[in-house]
């Protein structure tokens, strides 16, 4: 056997391996994807929450500081206000939509 | 007659179904199309609606319907002999499960994904819709009332098995938070968790633990009169139940704060490592009955039944509910199956491919039970064992775990280690049924309490604690928890009773498309029929017996019973009026 086909046999086994591994943890994730997510949702709202809490027209002591996470959560921030039933920003000095 | 013989006979029979009956209804009367746009690609949201790998749904979906009632069941119901029990897990599964599996799982995905309960009310009618929530809520009531019995009498017969599964609790735990909380995958926590958890099995029998009783029960009259006046005999009894108690209370204290913890904490990843003990069980079953080929040593058909036994027609069809069809896999197929099947043809695989699984794990049940745990007794223990109907009740698991002590011994593991294994699976089996049951149950009564404006209802501490503490009445109300496994018959029939109701509506909905509805009238009839004669004789029985809290929840589950015949005879009127052919072409 060349090396050649030595290889190709390897890459086959490590394709069917693979598939193999995705199967297996599919199985750990399909049953409960849909709960987790919705978990992860319910955290993340709070964290915007209580660092925006000022949009919303409670008094947020460290929004000085929250501010600064303003252009990581941007895309957050937009996803969170529809889902909260606001189709746009609650303040203007938000760009996202 | 030889295990092996049974076993082949019993697959191979699974087999022809499968690859016969169930493509001729794929080709025929569901008519399976590659090219359907399933909900999982038209509704794609990478949260529910996600198409997934056919044989990840397999796994997902059988190990979801997999669980402790198909050991149950044919555990009890072979008293009246095998071959009843054998032909009703096998044809019933054939014919009556798997089509009902699969119904439910094309219907779904043909109706956007929508749930059984949804469809009913879309299809059969809103009255239907109400019928459908109370069948369900006391499925779950009773499902989590008698698996609080099954565990607590497996923790009394198998000290050696509560270090495994409370320790699998922590396994568990810390699975679930390695593998959220790091970056470290799935493969490697998870295996490493069946090699724990399996030392925690051998450590078992070193450590066994029995809970004291604290109740301190005095003797009741029927164990007084059981003991024949040996007093010390009748209050080693009444010990057993306080026991019992203890163990009903500490689950459902259990159940109470598993079924409010985030999912990912216990539920995920306990549900993981329960999925390979399912697979590690069947094998071993399986390995065990070929390479001990114990004789079969219960009758074939036992006519000389103990006198407080019923007879077997047709208390079996109630009796052996999930290993031969159960309205519980609807439910699995409608609500999550449905948003995840990739191609529509896949339904075949998934939906009677899982439910052939489940008949498979209640074949070894037969097996372990009829075989495997005479063995261990000899035929004169078994005789004994069966020769009451209270007793093969109540220590169904016990013959289970014993049968598969005797088989997993022939497979080279020491039969105590075997035990403790045979019943660690059956307990977490039934604890993860339970835990979902509880969130379940607080799912509907938050949803109660929003529907009726009930604010408290709606709290999820105090809609828990009403599940729990109904659940916990019901399993101690009857004989102190003895008489707990009595329900068993309920929960059958309520889970047929739901099995029906989803067969109504793939019936109807066959109709509506002019196609022949044998395949589902059929099943269907024969339920409602076997059911409603069996919740005859057991009502008498009650009466007759003054048992007056079965009788109280018999007869609520008999009338749901004919509020279901009811609506099944206006659907077939309407059927025949729309001049629909039954059996014809469509």
């Amino acid at each position: 056997m060349t090396a050649g086909k030595i290889r190709t046999v390897w890459h086959a086994i490590r394709a069917k391996a693979r598939a193999l591994r995705e199967i297996y943890e599919g199985l750990y994730v399909t049953p409960y994807r849909s709960q987790i997510y919705r978990a992860y949702l319910q955290e993340r709202d709070l964290f915007l929450l209580s660092s925006f809490s000022d949009l919303l027209g409670a008094p947020n002591p460290v929004l000085f500081y929250t501010l600064e996470l303003y252009p990581e959560l941007i895309e957050q921030f937009h996803e969170w206000h529809v889902r909260m039933g606001m189709p746009q920003a609650p303040e203007g000095g938000f760009r996202c939509c | 007659m030889s295990a092996i013989a049974l076993l082949v006979i019993g697959l191979a029979a699974f087999l022809t179904g499968y690859q016969l009956y169930s493509r001729y209804i794929a080709r025929h009367i569901y008519r399976l199309d590659p090219d359907f746009v399933t909900p999982a690609h038209e509704f794609e949201d990478g949260v529910d609606f996600v198409p997934t790998n056919r044989h990840v749904l397999f796994g997902h979906h059988f190990t979801s319907v997999a669980g402790a009632a198909p050991i149950v069941g044919p555990a009890i119901a072979v008293i009246w002999g095998w071959l009843p029990a054998f032909l009703w897990v096998v044809l019933g599964t054939i014919f009556a499960g798997a089509v009902h599996d699969f119904g439910a799982l094309w219907i779904s995905t043909r109706h956007k994904a929508t749930s059984i309960g949804s469809l009913t009310e879309q299809i059969v009618g809103g009255r239907a819709r109400v019928l459908f929530l109370l069948i369900i809520f006391f499925l779950l009531l009773l499902v989590n009332a008698v698996f609080a019995v099954v565990i607590a009498n497996l923790f009394i017969a198998n000290h050696g098995a509560v270090l495994p599964v409370w320790g699998s609790l922590v396994v568990a735990v810390v699975v679930g938070l390695l593998i959220y909380r790091t970056r470290v995958g799935i493969l490697w926590p998870s295996i490493a968790a069946l090699l724990v958890l399996y030392v925690l099995i051998w450590l078992g029998q070193y450590a066994p633990f029995a809970l004291p009783d604290v109740f301190g029960f005095a003797p009741s009259g029927s164990q007084l009169q059981a003991a024949q006046g040996d007093l010390s005999v009748a209050q080693e009894a009444a010990s057993v139940d306080g026991v019992r108690t203890g163990w009903v209370i500490v689950l459902f204290i259990y159940a109470f704060f598993a079924s409010v913890l985030p999912v990912w904490v216990l539920l995920q990843p306990r549900d993981y490592v329960n999925s390979h003990q399912l697979f590690v069980a069947l094998a071993i079953i399986g390995l065990g009955v070929v390479l001990v080929n114990p004789e079969i040593v219960a009758p074939a058909v036992n006519w000389e039944l103990p006198a407080d036994a019923p007879g077997w027609f047709p208390l079996l069809f109630i009796t052996i509910a999930c290993g031969a069809i159960s309205g519980f896999h609807g439910l699995v197929a409608s609500g999550t199956s449905a948003k995840q099947l990739d191609r529509e043809t896949d339904a075949r695989y998934v939906g009677y491919g899982g439910m052939i699984g489940e008949g498979t794990l209640a074949l070894t049940s037969i097996l372990a039970t009829t075989a495997g745990f005479a063995v261990f007794v000899g035929r004169e223990g078994w005789v004994e064992h069966y020769g009451t109907w209270a007793r093969a009740s109540s220590g169904a698991t016990t013959a289970f775990v014993n049968g598969v002590g005797v088989l997993a011994e022939g497979v080279g593991i020491p039969h105590t280690v075997a035990v403790i294994f045979a019943a660690v699976v059956v307990i977490s089996f039934a604890a993860t049924t339970m835990d979902t049951g509880v969130r379940l149950q607080r799912y509907i009564i938050s949803e109660l309490g929003a529907q009726y404006r009930v604010r408290i209802a709606q709290n999820r501490w105090v809609a828990t604690f009403v599940a729990v503490v109904s659940c916990a009445v019901l399993a101690l109300g009857l004989d102190r928890g003895a008489g707990g496994m009595r329900l068993w018959p309920l929960f059958g029939t309520t889970n047929q009773l739901t099995g029906a109701l989803t067969l109504l509506v793939v019936t109807l909905f066959l109709a509506r498309l002019r196609r022949p509805v044998w395949v589902t009238v059929v099943p269907m009839a024969f339920l409602l029929f076997m059911t409603t004669w069996a919740m005859v004789l057991n009502l008498v029985r009650y009466w007759v017996e003054s048992q007056m809290m079965l009788l109280a929840v018999g007869g609520i589950v008999f009338v749901l019973e004919l509020w279901l015949v009811f609506e099944a005879a206006a659907v077939v009127r309407r059927v025949v009026r729309g001049a629909v052919v039954v059996g014809g072409r469509g």
